[in-house]
């Protein structure tokens, strides 16, 4: 399928901008993956150890399931008025 | 050197396969390639799962899949900096790149640069923000080179002189031509292959190895008696010393992620904004791929790999665990894990040469059809660049060369990211910002020798080692918000904004019309 985008010479008149009043608190919860990983002090230690990966190890991967739950809930928690599309 | 026949069989099998399928590209979602939005965006027009493909390609790249273990190899808890870079920087995506994406729609912007070219009538600003760009792809692609080297080397192949780089010089100019050919689309399909044979690759090592190794406290304690004994004594858990460059490193990489052009060229060739937003929650798949893939370095000391050359532990290490048909399924995915981005880069800094060099300094009037003929050309000769510089020059300075394109290109972020939000920064004052953010940064690496990019800093007393790029973009934003005010206090002109607030907003991609008239972009 051929889909050559044309740009007229003018943009056209924008669609209605879709901010919704109160949904960007949901943003501040991305914050969490930072608060978790840029303080090593919180988790530069070797015990609790899990299945042999000591504590360093697994809770570094376990942020990155912490890090993919917090992005998804803002996802559909700031995309929710268009689900029904 | 012994080649063994199976494993070489198998990596060549892969590599014809992909070759095809860079070759079909072309004819793949048809469309007109006389296009620049076609050849070098493939008409934006990538779904969700294209893009996920796509950018995972794109961003973990061959090299990353032998340098992150060979630092875990070589420096233990240090090199696992990249889990926490690849953690924080979707959120960042999240926030920002939606902004990008419909920003760059609305306008039809191909590259960052034409973004910044609008937002602040700034082809000056623009132009350093192109240079950059392209000067930090460069030594990037010659490192996924690297890549294909190690595992040439690992299957046995050497020799003297020609020979030894003639398998190399193949490689690259078979995917020299179909990315000429087909663009974009080469590498979105190519993409599929290489994830796949990636993450079967990862996921056999990792529970095959520890298994044939004796467990994960096996592979751990290993780890923590060998790692004191390195000529530099490394640990298995970070030390007070290192927590600052640990996580300046994480940030500060994970801020510049997304400034490199090839990371842009992926986002700006999603089909409408929701892609975007959607790929950044789903994109951690591969960080928890790449945590794995680091700790094949601790799996390589268990398994009593010893290299002078840290890049060869994981090689080494399938050498020894794999049987041959695998060795060769597993070299054959580091290797095309390398020609993925090399295609990506090479066409990012194509599309910026061609948009924001040629176009707007020497044929303002070009007709998209030269642009996209010119950026084809400018493909060709950045890879064959690349080429040239693995070939003639150093290794190590390639790798020097990357960690300093690293420092350089967060320097763009002031005037990309913050472009996005506000509009309150003068062009001058960030183009004053990002000068002293390359020259402090440069000189700060250089008082390293170039061999690392963290430094030691001592502010007020207090002293600390920390990622050289992060110190110099807080410079950069320093001197960019004391100089706005200046400016604006000698009238200095501002610059003309084609952009406005809703344009950040627009949500799906306005009706597209099928190939007709002249198309501008």
């Amino acid at each position: 399928m051929a889909t050559a985008v044309n740009q007229p010479p003018s943009p056209p008149p924008p669609p209605p901008r879709a901010r919704r009043a109160g949904s960007s608190w949901w943003y501040l919860l991305l914050l969490v993956p930072f608060v978790g990983t840029l303080w090593p002090p919180f988790y530069a230690k070797a015990t609790p150890r899990l299945g042999g990966f000591p504590f360093f190890y697994w809770y570094q991967f376990l942020m990155v399931l912490v890090g993919v739950a917090v992005t998804v809930v803002v996802y559909l928690a700031t995309t929710r008025r268009r689900a029904g599309r | 050197m012994n080649i063994n026949g199976v494993a070489l069989s198998v990596f060549i099998f892969f590599f014809l396969l992909v070759t095809v399928l860079g070759f079909v590209a072309a004819r793949w979602r048809r469309a007109d390639l006389r296009h620049l939005n076609e050849w070098g965006l493939g008409g934006r027009s990538f779904g969700t799962v294209i893009t996920w493909f796509l950018l995972g390609g794109d961003l973990y790249t061959a090299y990353t899949f032998v340098a992150v273990p060979a630092l875990v190899f070589g420096t233990g808890a240090p090199g696992m900096f990249a889990l926490p870079y690849t953690i924080i920087v979707y959120p960042l995506v999240f926030l920002i790149m939606p902004r990008l994406w419909s920003v760059a729609h609305r306008h039809q912007y191909v590259t960052p640069s034409d973004f910044v070219r609008g937002r602040y009538g700034s082809p000056g600003l623009a132009l350093a923000v192109a240079l950059t760009g392209i000067l930090a792809t460069m030594p990037y692609i010659a490192l996924q080179l690297v890549g294909i080297q190690v595992v040439l080397q690992a299957m046995g192949i050497s020799g003297s002189g020609v020979a030894r780089d003639l398998p190399l010089f193949l490689a690259f100019a078979i995917l020299a031509v179909y990315t000429y050919q087909s663009g974009l689309r080469a590498p979105a399909l190519i993409a599929f292959v290489k994830d796949a044979l990636i993450y079967i690759t990862v996921l056999v090592a990792i529970f095959y190895i520890p298994h044939k190794l004796g467990g994960w406290s096996h592979i751990f304690g290993a780890a923590q008696a060998t790692l004191p004994h390195r000529a530099k004594p490394a640990s298995l858990i970070l030390t007070p010393k290192q927590y600052v460059s640990y996580s300046t490193l994480a940030l500060g990489s994970a801020l510049a992620l997304f400034m490199y052009p090839h990371s842009i060229t992926g986002v700006l060739s999603a089909r409408d904004r929701n892609v975007v937003r959607r790929n950044a929650a789903i994109l951690p798949a591969y960080s928890f791929l790449l945590g794995l893939i680091a700790l094949l370095g601790y799996m390589a000391i268990a398994a009593g790999v010893k290299t002078s050359n840290a890049n060869q532990a994981v090689p080494l290490l399938f050498n020894l665990t794999f049987p041959s048909w695998f060795r060769g399924f597993a070299f054959a995915a580091v290797a095309i894990g390398a020609l993925v981005p090399a295609a990506i880069m090479s066409i990012a800094a194509a599309n910026l040469f061609t948009r924001n060099v040629y176009r707007e300094f020497f044929r303002p009037d070009a007709t998209p059809a030269e642009e996209a003929g010119v950026a084809r050309l400018v493909s060709l000769v950045v890879k064959l660049g690349a080429l040239a510089f693995i070939l003639l020059v150093k290794q190590d300075f390639a790798i020097q060369f990357q960690l300093l394109g690293g420092v350089w290109v967060l320097q763009t972020f002031p005037a990309i990211v913050l472009g996005l939000y506000t509009r309150w920064f003068h062009r001058w004052a960030l183009l004053c910002g990002w000068a002293v953010g390359m020259a402090s940064g440069t000189w700060m690496a250089a008082t390293q020798h170039f061999k690392q990019s963290t430094v030691p800093f001592n502010l007020f007393g207090i002293k600390f080692t920390a990622y050289a790029a992060l110190a110099a973009f807080v410079l950069n934003l320093l001197v960019a918000m004391v100089l706005t005010p200046l400016f604006n206090a000698m009238r200095a002109p501002s610059g003309s904004d084609e952009t406005t607030p809703p344009d950040y907003e627009v949500e799906a991609a306005p009706p597209i019309r099928v190939g007709t008239g002249e198309p501008s972009l």
